[in-house]
Order: structure tokens, then sequence, then C-alpha cells
């Protein structure tokens, strides 16, 4: 049995950078995290005090709180290969 | 903001100026002519351990508890809990105005080691956490410290750049007044170049360390719409937080009082046509070792506590207790006058602390104390701990604060027959009101003290040079001697006036033999005018004999004559016997 994903996502508004970020991440855990993952969003323009808890910065960021440790990835996450490995799926290089 | 409005600013005041925010930091807000522009954001930027983030966290302070701004506090460097323990030891109870909901602290924290970039991304994120935190608590003021810590946390230069100024522009729309700080680099104000954003106000921080000792000082390198100070200033950070210290302030229009102050010495006293020193004006006493600076002082002092005056004396030399017992000699019982609480000591040794501790540390004790009267004793022993130009500025605004204040001040300065201590006469005394000059003159093998008045302004005075002595019963000024061969003092006065005494002597002898003699002469001559008196008396006895005996002939002799006319008239009628034998009266 795999480890649970636990991801969460940070958007401001309906953005460009924030539409094809969620749609890259989808994409990404379809293939290699099926069935193992939840994906939260949360968007700050209407929940701001929820930004200084996972201390963001940039958006859009993706927060993986599970499985330890946590990891931050910032930007629309185009580049795979940087994700895959930013969410321990792959190993660093 | 160009040149055309300022222009415009100093010809019609009436025109709206740049609205300005007050820092409540000590004296900044007297250099910045009102404080920092408000609205806008202001770059505070300097090197390591400079004060920059006191600084900004003293505006937010301040603000928050003096202005009834509430302010919002970013720390990109150090962790909340770090900083409210960190000013703590300053006064500045970060928990309370927290709670108050006068301040929010927030903390920004980017580790790159957690965080992996992939694509196009903005910092909208610390733009809703911002506005979340200032809107949260109504904040007018904010800080920004160090956003530079955005360059290490994330790598694309280009989105951070751009954000940034977004970032600035944003803060001018919420209309907050803001302080970002940046750490300064190489070549340019800051490492990141952010002084290209903040173009509105800039400060530079300094810390610099001159032989040993450190300074900070403070420099508004710009500032749009506004007049300001230009020059470095010096400022401290103690327990009270941060003082910055105008160099001078930026007008000469202190009061002046025509009273007058007696030095304690009479004599003295007495080369000043008015009797004294000006109220509030500054006094330099300057000589060669030994000549009697700190006896000078000490009776000036004596005099104005005598007067029921407060006196602080500053003692860079020698310590309070040392000072009394010393006075004491001469005729001076300091002590009394400290039991009473009229005198304080503050002695300190120059190498304590810098200048600029020191100023501050005169400053408190003056304003905590009120004196009318201070003693800088001596001053160029500060030399040990600043540059000749640096003792000078200090000293300008030492003598700035106390002309305010309307305190006499009274300055010992030793000079020795170096070039260096020579300037320090000369920077010092263009600032001093009134300037005695203690000098040796040596005669005979012997040395005593001369002491003139080089300058007083405002009045006239005695061009004499006087000589001073010290004795058990204190200070004493005594005209000098003029001999035949020049100015004769000590032994040699004294030699001089024996002789004079003597001379008197001598003549006071000879003119009681002349008056004797007068005398003599005098009596002699009455003799003589008796005699002559006698003998005209006798003279005189004879004189009238001769005239009686005359006189009677000639009775005698018309008697006969009508005898013999009555008896020829008779003829032979008869002789009366009564005729023949009257005798008539005799006239005398």
């Amino acid at each position: 049995m795999e480890q649970k994903y636990e991801l969460r996502l940070y958007v401001a508004g309906k953005t460009q950078k924030s539409v094809t970020a969620l749609s890259n991440l989808k994409k990404y855990c379809e293939e290699h995290l099926s069935g193992q993952y939840s994906i939260e969003v949360v968007d700050l323009l209407l929940q701001p005090q929820l930004a200084e808890g996972d201390q963001i910065l940039a958006i859009p960021t993706l927060v993986k709180k599970v499985p330890e440790p946590v990891r931050k990835i910032i930007g629309d996450l185009s580049n795979k290969e940087k994700v895959l490995v930013g969410l321990d799926i792959r190993p660093r290089s | 903001m160009s040149v055309k409005r300022e222009t415009s600013l100093r010809l019609n005041k009436k025109l709206t100026a740049l609205p300005k925010t007050k820092t409540g930091i000590n004296g900044l807000d007297e250099i910045t002519l009102g404080g920092l522009p408000s609205g806008r954001p202001t770059l505070i930027c300097g090197g390591p351990g400079c004060g920059k983030t006191l600084f900004s966290l003293e505006f937010i302070v301040r603000g928050a508890e003096d202005f009834n701004e509430p302010g919002v506090f970013v720390a990109f460097e150090e962790k909340a809990d770090e900083i409210l323990m960190n000013v703590a030891s300053l006064g500045f109870d970060l928990e309370r105005l927290q709670n108050e909901k006068k301040i929010r602290m927030d903390y920004i924290h980017i580790d790159k080691t957690e965080i992996e970039e992939t694509g196009e991304y903005d910092l909208e994120g610390l733009f809703i956490r911002l506005g979340y935190a200032i809107d949260s608590i109504g904040a007018k003021r904010v800080v920004l410290d160090t956003i530079e810590n955005l360059f290490a946390g994330l790598s694309n230069e280009g989105i951070i750049r751009a954000e940034l100024r977004r970032l600035f522009r944003w803060l001018k729309d919420k209309g907050v007044t803001a302080i970002i700080t940046g750490e300064k680099g190489k070549e340019s104000l800051t490492r990141q170049g952010l002084e290209e954003y903040v173009s509105d106000c800039v400060i530079l921080l300094d810390h610099r360390v001159i032989n040993q000792i450190s300074t900070r000082r403070l420099r508004i390198v710009k500032y749009r719409g506004s007049l300001h100070g230009t020059n470095e200033y010096p400022f401290l950070i103690d327990d009270e937080g941060i003082s910055v210290l105008p160099v001078t302030s930026l007008k000469l229009d202190k009061p002046v009082s025509s009273d007058t102050i007696s030095s304690g010495i009479g004599a003295l006293d007495e080369m000043f046509p008015m009797g004294g020193f000006y109220k509030g004006s500054s006094i330099l006493v300057s000589g060669t070792a030994g000549t009697g600076k700190t006896s000078i002082a000490a009776s000036f002092v004596n005099q104005a506590c005598l007067k029921k005056d407060k006196c602080l004396f500053f003692a860079f030399e020698e310590s309070p207790a040392q000072i009394i017992r010393n006075m004491r000699s001469i005729g001076m019982d300091l002590q009394k006058h400290v039991d009473k609480g009229l005198l304080q000591f503050y002695a300190s040794r120059p190498t304590m602390f810098g200048l600029e501790m020191h100023l501050v540390a005169i400053h408190k004790a003056i304003q905590k104390f009120k004196p009318k009267v201070v003693v800088l004793d001596p001053i160029t022993n500060l030399i040990t701990v600043g540059s000749f130009s640096d003792v000078k500025a200090m000293l300008v605004r030492l003598i700035d604060f106390l002309q305010n204040e309307q305190i006499t001040v009274m300055f010992t300065a030793l000079t020795l027959n170096t070039v260096v201590s020579e300037q320090t006469d000369d920077g010092v005394s263009s600032l001093v009101d009134a300037w005695l000059y203690i000098k040796d003159i040596e005669l005979n093998g012997e040395r005593n003290r001369g002491l003139y008045i080089m300058k007083s302004r405002g009045m006239h005075h005695s061009n004499q040079v006087r000589e001073f002595l010290i004795t058990s019963k204190g200070l004493e000024l005594v005209d000098v001697y003029l001999g035949p061969e020049g100015i004769l003092t000590g032994s040699a006065r004294e030699a001089q006036m024996l002789q004079e005494e003597t001379g008197q002597v001598l003549h006071t002898y000879a003119v009681s033999r002349k008056d004797r003699e007068l005398l003599r002469k005098r009596k002699v001559l009455e003799a003589k005018i008796e005699s002559l008196k006698s003998e005209f008396e006798s003279a005189e006895e004879e004189l009238n004999k001769i005239y009686t005996e005359e006189e009677i002939k000639r009775s005698v002799m018309e008697e006969n004559r009508q005898k013999i006319t009555e008896i020829r008239k008779a003829g032979g009628k008869f002789l009366s016997g009564k005729q023949l034998n009257g005798k008539s009266k005799i006239k005398k």
C-alpha cells in the first residue's frame, strides 16, 4: 500500500497561471499517483488569513503536506520533471 | 516632485507642502523637517549591525504609541518572537501592543531547500498577506525588513524585480507610510539596487569604528520634495531607543539673556563691566598644566551653588572625591553642596565610550538634573576618543543645546605646546562667548600665573594681565606690578613692593624733618615779631611823652600870655591877687 499524498494548491483568483497549475497538477497526479492523492485548492482572495500558515509568498504554490518532508513548488508547474522531483516521486539526481 | 515644485515651496509657503509622518525617533524629525514622506516608501540601508531593524521597529512602535497609527512589521530575517526578545531590552513592549491590535508582526520565511520553482509565478501571496495584515488593524505604517531576502530565497530575479516594483506602487496606493530596509551593497546603496524602486526618501545608516571606538551615523541621501539636513548625523542606540543628534540645529535663534552670573572670583568679575559672565553663555578656560583651570571651574560652581543654583560637574580627569578634597585645600567646601543636592558630579573616563555616547550621556544627565551651570573639565581629554573635528562638532552641538536651555557652561582646556592642541583652542574658541587664558609667566627662576581675558562677546573687558594666585583661602587676582624692567610677578613683585615700602618710610622721615624745621623757623620768626612789637611800643611811648610835654608847655605859655594881657589891661586899676595867683586848669 503506497502512502497517500495530501496536496494543497494556493491560488489567488482564477488567473491564467493558477488554472494552468491546477490542470498540470491533476495531469501528473493521474499519471503517477492515481488514487493515492487528494488536492485541496485554497483561494487566498477568499481566505487571506491562510497565507501565513504555510508561508505563502508566490502564487501559485503547491504544498505537499503528506508525506513528510513538507515541500513547496511554486510556479505554474509546467516543468513535469521538476514537479515529480519536488513531490519526491522521482529521486533527486 | 520636481525642482520646480521645490522652488515654489520656498516662494510661497501657503502651497501644500509634502505631507510628512513623524517618526517619533528622537532628533530624526528635526533633520527631516517633520518626518518621513506620508504614504510613500522610504528606504533605510546600511551594513550589518548598523541598526536598520531597530530603526524601523522604533518607527512602528512610536507610531502606535505616540501617534495612534497602527503598524505592520514584516520580518524576512528574524522570527517574530526573536525580535520581541531583542527589543524588550529597549523597553518596547511589543507583546502588549500586539494584543492591543496596534502592531502586527508578520514573519515571512523562505527556505530555498524546500522550494522548487517551475514556470511562471508571481508574488500575489505576499501582497495578500500584507494586505490582510494592514487591513486587520487598519495600519498606517508598514515595515519590510529586509525584503532583499526574497532574492536569496527565489531564483527568478526577473520576476522578483517586477513584483517589487509592483509592490511599492501598491504600497503607495494603499496610502501607508512604509520603511523598507536593505543591506548595503559594494558599489550601490543596497545589494539588489532597491534604491531604484524606492526613490522618495533614502536614509543611509553607517557604523564606523575609529580608534577602536564605534560611532553610528545617519545620512539622508535623498528626500524628494523636501528640504532636509544633508550632513552625517551621529546617532545612538541606548536603553531608550534611538537618538539622532543634529550636528547643529538648523537655525541660530536662541534666546539670549543680559543678566550676568558671577565667576566666584571678585577681582575676575571686576574685569568685566557687567560684573561677570552673561547667563547662558559659554566660557572657555584654557591654560597649560597646573595653572588652576579646575580651581577656577570649581570656584564658579561653588559661587553658583551658594546662590542656590543647581550645578552639574562633568569630570573627565579626576574623580569627584578627588576634586572635593583638592578644592577643600583652597578653602572651598563642595561636599556641602553635594549633600544639599545642588551639585552633582558626573565622572567618566573619556575612553569609556565614544564621543556620541558622551554627548548623549551629557544630554541625558542635563535633562534629568536641570542645572543652571554646567562644567566640563577638561574637554581636551575628549580628544583621546575622537578626532579634533569630531570633538569640535560635539561641542557645537552641546553648546547649541545648552544655549537653548539657557544653561551657562564652562569648559576647561589644557594647552600644550603642540600644534594639535593649539588648534583645539582655536577651534573651540570660535564657539565660546568668553575665553579666559591662564599663562605661565616665568621670571627670575620661578613660575607664576597670569590671567587675562582673550575675548568676551558683547561686553567690554579688561585688557590687563592679572596675576592669579591660588591661596588657602581661595583664588585671588592681583594687579600685575609694572616695574622698571616690565611686568613683575610672584616674589619679584613682592620684592618690588618691599622696596617701594622702604622708600616710603624714608620719604615719611624726610617729610617730618622738614616739618620740624618749618616749625622751628616759625618760632624764631614769631620771637622776632614779638621783640619788634615791644620796640615799637617803647618808641610810641617816647613819642607820646614828648607830645604831652609840648602840650603842657604850650598851655602854660598861653596862660602866662593871658595873664600878662590881663595885667596890661588892668593897668593901674588893680591887680587882683586872685588873678595873679589863679591857677588855670591845665589841659592835658
